[in-house]
């Protein structure tokens, strides 16, 4: 897996675990499935603990755990399925606060969106990873420097710049 | 109409940019054919029977001379010499080379188009009623709300990847000539019956393709600063919950089908509920900027009657034909709308020539203040044209090859590409219009049977409309060859209704006669000035399909 975070590459300290035998066996930081969350939480020491959740999971079972895990990752089973975008923005607006990871094979085309929804990071698989190199994923990422639209994590949209032109009247 | 800022022309010049880089990165080898389809779609690439189709976006309908003539010139540079306008008020180009693609998108770019959505899983181009501004029975001009929301639609990063695609459309007028009864998503302005505010009955689940649907009223009304939160709840639900397990069941219809229209509005509003609304809707000195640019042009006090077109009308039988069939009421007095046919009797429906589209733009250009529409009918209408002008303005469309007087009537047929073009279609469509309307070619007797909208479909997709002609044509393959399924009654408008099918399918040869029986069926049965559609509402079908069963009885002879 290849990780790609705002400023480029990065190295994952998350062990993806599936299974609870797998998750007894393991030491240092680790991602369970929501399934697993419980015990995870119940049986282990004061390492780093991720979540991995489906994209049409509830927010209101996540939720519990927002202020017990440091990383949520939302599964993308393809690129074309963007369910993952709308979760990741209920959970930003539910107060996740933590790293949040888009894991999948995403295209660089769809990093901006990601950063915009809320992602922080993107885990690839690495065949999506070995055909876009770093520099696209960077380059996608500022191709398009303006948004219409407003509330999401892309800077200041075109609307609300045209209100700062017109002098921060406000509405 | 509205211009861009910097702000909409540095966003179209990027969005080129993106996707130059697009291509290239398919070239070599960054992109995969699976990942690469989806893009090209977006900027409304389509690889086609023969070749390439690129859809340009004409938001809302709505065009200047300036882009009239750039279309013309890429027509003539990158094309065959013509573009098609489609049912979507956009036009396409059928035969561009992918290399040429990104020029094309420049070109466009300097006069303020774009191909941007206009296909894929996304929020698509936004259609409006093309005589918005115009028409007398209209609440407010829909056009500012369509294009406020292009631009919230336009790469929205959260619904970029939808189930499936999602059409908007929105009116302003009691009668609907939007269809938006049949998008995914229709807004009709409207005023609350007690506070006299304006604001939107919204509707959502209508559509044709292989499951068509009439639209449900999710919201009586929303106040008009609460669109865009609206919508964005709307599409939230969509996103999350339309079904991703088969295409044909991933568009919001089935949605709101399956779990019922008040299971559907009660999961939007929850949504609704915790949203920030406030920071989506835009301000409203934004909503205030759109819509001055729509405001109307500097119309010359005149008055009502203009006695020189009546005496010109009455001179000359042809502009007189022109005018009673082509000319719309215009709400300002002393103009009219016309509209202008691209159906004349053989050419194909939707179609239009580099030169064409430049007699037109100038036509627009001196006598329409410099702005034209585009139909979802496939027509162009010249919006604001003064009266006293009529008698010109037809010579000179007569002159361009664009004075047929046929809106509204047998031979205004609407007609998807077909098999003619479409890697989709089952059967061709392009020569049933064409031979339907030569069945019907004699004027005077188009003019007797009235208003009659016949919509012809190449294959279940639905791309012509079929479901909501009063007469629709569905072109099938069975056992090797076409096949024409005939349906009855439908409408687009505030009335909606779906076509009932008349009886077996046909062969393309048998589909004109068929038609004429239909239409005899009709003159027969009508009662005092009824228009066919009423005839039909009111005798039901069965006098057609007992006529439509004598056409199969006899062919089979």
């Amino acid at each position: 897996m290849t990780l790609i975070t705002w400023n480029g590459q990065a190295q994952s300290q998350f062990l993806a675990v599936e299974t609870a035998e797998a998750l007894a066996a393991a030491e240092g930081p680790v991602i369970v499935p929501l399934a697993l969350a419980r015990a995870a939480l119940d049986g282990r020491r004061n390492a780093p603990l991720g979540l991995l959740v489906a994209n049409d999971a509830s927010p209101d079972d996540i939720a519990p755990f927002f202020d017990k895990v440091e990383l949520i990752a939302i599964a993308f089973p393809s690129f074309s399925d963007g369910r993952g975008l709308s979760l990741a923005r209920k959970l930003r607006r539910a107060g996740f606060t933590g790293r949040l990871r888009a894991s999948g094979p995403v295209i660089a085309d769809q990093f901006a969106d990601c950063l915009a929804c809320g992602f922080d990071e993107v885990d690839l698989p690495e065949g999506v990873a070995a055909r876009q190199p770093m520099e696209q994923w960077l380059k996608a990422r500022s191709t398009v420097t303006s948004h219409y639209q407003t509330g999401y994590a892309h800077g200041a949209s075109i609307l609300e710049q045209r209100r700062a032109g017109r002098g921060g009247a406000s509405s | 109409m509205y211009r861009y800022d910097e702000f909409d022309a540095r966003f179209v010049r990027e969005r080129v940019a993106e996707f130059a880089g697009q291509v290239a990165r398919r070239l070599d080898g960054s992109l995969t054919e699976d990942e690469f389809k989806p893009l090209r779609l977006k900027n409304g690439l389509y690889l086609q029977l023969h070749a390439y189709m690129l859809r340009i976006a004409v938001p809302y309908g709505t065009l200047s001379s300036r882009q009239l003539r750039q279309l013309a010139h890429i027509a003539e540079t990158y094309d065959k010499g013509y573009g098609h306008f489609t049912t979507r008020q956009n036009l396409q180009f059928n035969w561009p080379k992918l290399k040429d693609v990104p020029e094309i998108l420049g070109l466009l770019a300097d006069v303020e188009m774009h191909c941007i959505q206009t296909s894929g899983n996304c929020i698509r181009n936004v259609t409006a009623d093309q005589f918005a501004g115009v028409a007398a029975d209209e609440v407010e001009d829909p056009r500012p709300t369509a294009e406020l929301i292009r631009q919230w639609s336009s790469l929205h990063p959260e619904f970029g990847w939808l189930p499936r695609k999602f059409k908007v459309a929105v009116t302003g007028a009691e009668h609907d000539r939007a269809a938006i009864k049949v998008h995914d998503l229709g807004l009709k302005l409207k005023r609350h019956p007690d506070t006299g505010e304006i604001g939107y009955e919204v509707v959502v689940g209508g559509g044709l393709g292989r499951t068509p649907m009439i639209g449900k009223v999710i919201r009586d009304f929303l106040p008009r600063a609460e669109l865009l939160a609206y919508l964005e709840a709307v599409m939230r639900v969509y996103n999350s919950e339309g079904r991703r397990d088969n295409k044909f069941k991933a568009r919001v219809k089935i949605l709101v089908h399956e779990i019922g229209a008040e299971e559907f509005v009660r999961r939007v509003e929850e949504e609704y509920a915790k949203l920030d609304g406030p920071t989506v809707n835009a301000p409203v000195e934004e909503v205030e900027r759109i819509a001055a640019y729509f405001a109307p042009p500097a119309y010359e006090a005149l008055p009502s009657v203009s006695i020189l077109l009546d005496q010109a009308r009455a001179a000359a039988p042809a502009l007189d034909a022109f005018v009673r069939q082509n000319a719309f009421p215009h709400r300002q007095p002393g103009y009219v709308a016309l509209t202008v046919s691209l159906k004349p009797v053989g050419g194909v429906p939707g179609d239009m020539t580099a030169d064409e589209m430049r007699a037109f733009a100038d036509i627009a250009e001196r006598y329409s203040f410099d702005e034209l529409r585009v139909t979802h009918a496939q027509n162009l209408v010249l919006p604001h044209v003064r009266q006293d002008e009529v008698p010109e303005v037809f010579a000179a469309l007569k002159a361009a090859g664009l004075a047929t007087a046929n809106a509204g009537l047998v031979t205004d047929i609407i007609a998807c590409p077909g098999l003619d073009y479409c890697a989709l279609a089952t059967a061709r469509s392009i020569p049933i219009a064409q031979e339907i309307a030569r069945e019907f070619s004699d004027e005077a007797e188009q003019r007797d049977i009235g208003p009659l909208q016949i919509k012809i479909s190449g294959c279940i997709n639905a791309c012509g409309h079929h479901h909501v002609g009063h007469i629709g044509i569905l072109g099938l393959e069975k056992n090797g060859r076409e096949n024409y399924q005939i349906t009855l009654g439908g409408d687009a408008t505030e009335n909606a209704a779906l076509g009932e099918r008349l009886g077996p399918g046909i062969d393309a040869e048998a589909v004109p006669g068929a038609i004429r029986a239909i239409v005899s069926t009709y003159l027969e049965r009508r009662q005092h000035g009824e228009a066919f559609i009423e005839t039909v509402r009111r005798a039901g079908l069965d006098p057609f399909k007992t006529a439509f069963a004598e056409v199969i009885r006899e062919a089979a002879e």
